[in-house]
């Protein structure tokens, strides 16, 4: 490619610049207010950076703030989040691998047309089948249980793990499969022996999107979690939206910080996994 | 084609590992919209019911002030937060691509709040935009005492307070959308355009843009799913205040089905939202097929 001449490019760069800026701001803004001791929460000194830096708050955080009747902190969020996130990616994650594994290789009658309607319910709102799913659930006694959410989220994120694997089984090439097919594998040999092995990257991907998507899911995890199992995000918003008291906004910023934490560190250390499982779902419908 | 190169078909293992599949798409999907579609036309209040009353929810629905003024919000919203997160992931991308030093980190800056939840972004901008701590104190306190920054609780522009936090977060997707769709247009492309003379612009507009009729369609289809779905993002940053300034369709089905116990009306909602996502999102699929089909 060309080079532009040095003013374009100077003014490029201070374009990207700014809008940097703009993007860390609130990055920025969590990380020192949740730094501040209360009386540091002045009107005008929202940039200001920490005069006597504490930790305090983050503890307060963690383990005493109030998350609606309970005052122990985002920290029991925190594990509700963590038991719900890794049995829904487990097993979102494998069965998704199945589907695209039979849906891309092996031809069954109406599987195109139950894949279609896979896909419709991709872009179906929560809201429409919250209710309905609230009242099968609840007639096998699974509301409010671990086992619940976790359903739940296998049901809601089936639409795009499905897609991933169905695209990458059909990107990979057929000798493979027909080579297998000849050694006498069958559908699940072929599968677990031959093909399972070659999926480590998208299932890292897979893993990477469900974990994220799970961990900051906000309405599954009020409606179908209930209270023994509120996940951090709820615990979160009935804590900055608690009306008693004066408001802690130190407080409120560090639990912000915990709840975006996990979500944070997977996208800041998978790098280019991250950015691949977002076009790997959305390309190619 | 997958089905060109399946080795055996009607095999048994193969019904059964999709068995699973069936259930939710049939049972989990296609059941509970044809059940919400059935209570709509019910009188159910707190408990379905077998009643039969017509459309008469769906015209309750057309009459409650507080569903059209979510409609009313959900259009504004739709609207800005589509346009400004495509112009700028557009730009970001652009510039991204052709800017030789940072793009790692620069990529990395503009996706991070893709990878947040709404409550915590919500959280983070509800406290920068509060009038009396936040921005606007700010600028007071700079010594522009005419600073006015109150969005968040103006009624008339509380919306446009949660597109600013929206696009903030959903930006960098379209940039990453876009970037993988500026790396794939043909190099070949660009030398035989240079050596031709053409200017850079020109490239952009008449070779490089039309070709990202795909990209720019995919992300269409992402953001209007989200703009359909926004509930976190209002309930994190006004609860749908002041009064009932920010309402949104989701929040107003969350409201009837729990707080105010009317399924049947939540129902009739949640059924015009089901045809607003499908009128709003068919048209760039079909777009996005045709792109698809021309090789784009």
């Amino acid at each position: 490619m060309n080079r532009s001449p040095l003013a374009a490019r100077v003014g490029m760069a201070a374009f990207l610049a700014v809008a940097a800026a703009f993007f860390l701001l609130p990055l920025y803004v969590m990380l020192v207010t949740s730094l501040k001791p209360l009386d540091e929460l002045r009107a005008g000194a929202l940039f200001a950076w920490p005069l006597a830096p504490t930790l305090a708050p983050w503890r307060t955080a963690w383990s005493e703030a109030c998350t609606g009747v309970a005052c122990e902190g985002v920290r029991a969020g925190f594990m509700n989040s963590l038991a719900i996130a890794v049995p829904s990616t487990l097993l979102a994650v494998g069965l998704g691998a199945l589907n695209g594994y039979a849906l891309a290789l092996w031809r069954v009658r109406g599987a195109n047309w139950l894949f279609g309607l896979l896909m419709v319910g991709a872009f179906v709102p929560g809201q429409v089948m919250l209710y309905p799913l609230v009242r099968a659930l609840g007639t096998l006694g699974l509301v409010g249980s671990l086992p619940g959410i976790v359903l739940v989220h296998v049901v809601f994120s089936m639409p795009l793990m499905t897609l991933l694997f169905r695209n990458w089984y059909a990107s990979l090439p057929t000798e493979l499969f027909n080579a297998a097919r000849i050694d006498g594998a069958g559908f699940w040999g072929v599968w677990t022996r031959v093909l399972l092995p070659m999926s480590a990257p998208m299932l890292g991907v897979a893993a990477i999107m469900q974990v994220t998507g799970v961990w900051n899911d906000y309405l599954l995890g009020l409606v179908f979690a209930g209270h023994d199992f509120a996940p951090m995000t709820v615990q979160l918003n009935n804590l900055i939206n608690t009306s008693t008291g004066t408001r802690q906004y130190n407080v409120d910023m560090a639990a912000t910080l915990l709840t975006s934490l996990v979500p944070l560190v997977v996208y800041f250390g998978s790098g280019r996994w991250f950015v691949r499982g977002i076009t790997a779902g959305a390309l190619k419908g | 084609m997958p089905t060109a190169r399946a080795a055996r078909s009607g095999s048994w293992p193969a019904r059964l590992a999709l068995l699973p599949l069936a259930l939710t798409a049939v049972v989990a999907y296609l059941g509970s919209i044809l059940w919400s579609l059935r209570v709509s036309f019910s009188a159910s209040r707190t408990f379905p019911s077998d009643s039969w009353v017509g459309a008469a929810q769906y015209l309750r629905l057309f009459a409650n002030e507080r569903w059209l003024l979510s409609l009313q919000n959900l259009a504004v919203y739709g609207v800005l937060f589509v346009l400004a997160c495509l112009l700028l992931g557009f730009l970001l991308a652009l510039l991204i691509d052709r800017q030789v030093a940072g793009e790692g980190v620069l990529r990395a800056v503009f996706l991070y709040p893709y990878a947040m939840s709404f409550i915590a972004s919500g959280a983070v901008w509800a406290w920068m935009l509060n009038p009396i701590q936040g921005v606007e104190a700010v600028g007071h306190a700079l010594g522009w005492e005419a600073f006015r920054f109150d969005w968040i609780v103006d009624p008339d522009r509380v919306i446009y307070a949660i597109v600013i936090a929206a696009v903030w977060q959903a930006a960098g997707l379209v940039m990453a959308l876009l970037l993988a769709g500026l790396r794939s247009v043909d190099a070949d492309l660009w030398r035989a355009a240079r050596i031709d003379g053409i200017p850079t612009w020109r490239i952009y507009v008449s070779i490089v843009i039309p070709q990202l009729g795909y990209s720019f369609a995919t992300a269409a289809i992402l953001l209007l799913t989200a703009v359909i779905k926004l509930y976190d993002a209002v309930v994190a940053m006004t609860q749908g205040g002041p009064g009932t300034a920010s309402e949104v369709p989701a929040k107003f089905i969350m409201d009837h089905l729990y707080g105010r116990a009317n399924i049947a009306l939540a129902s009739a909602a949640s059924v015009m939202l089901l045809l607003t996502a499908i009128a709003l999102v068919s048209p760039f699929l079909y777009a996005r097929s045709r792109a698809a089909a021309r090789g784009a």
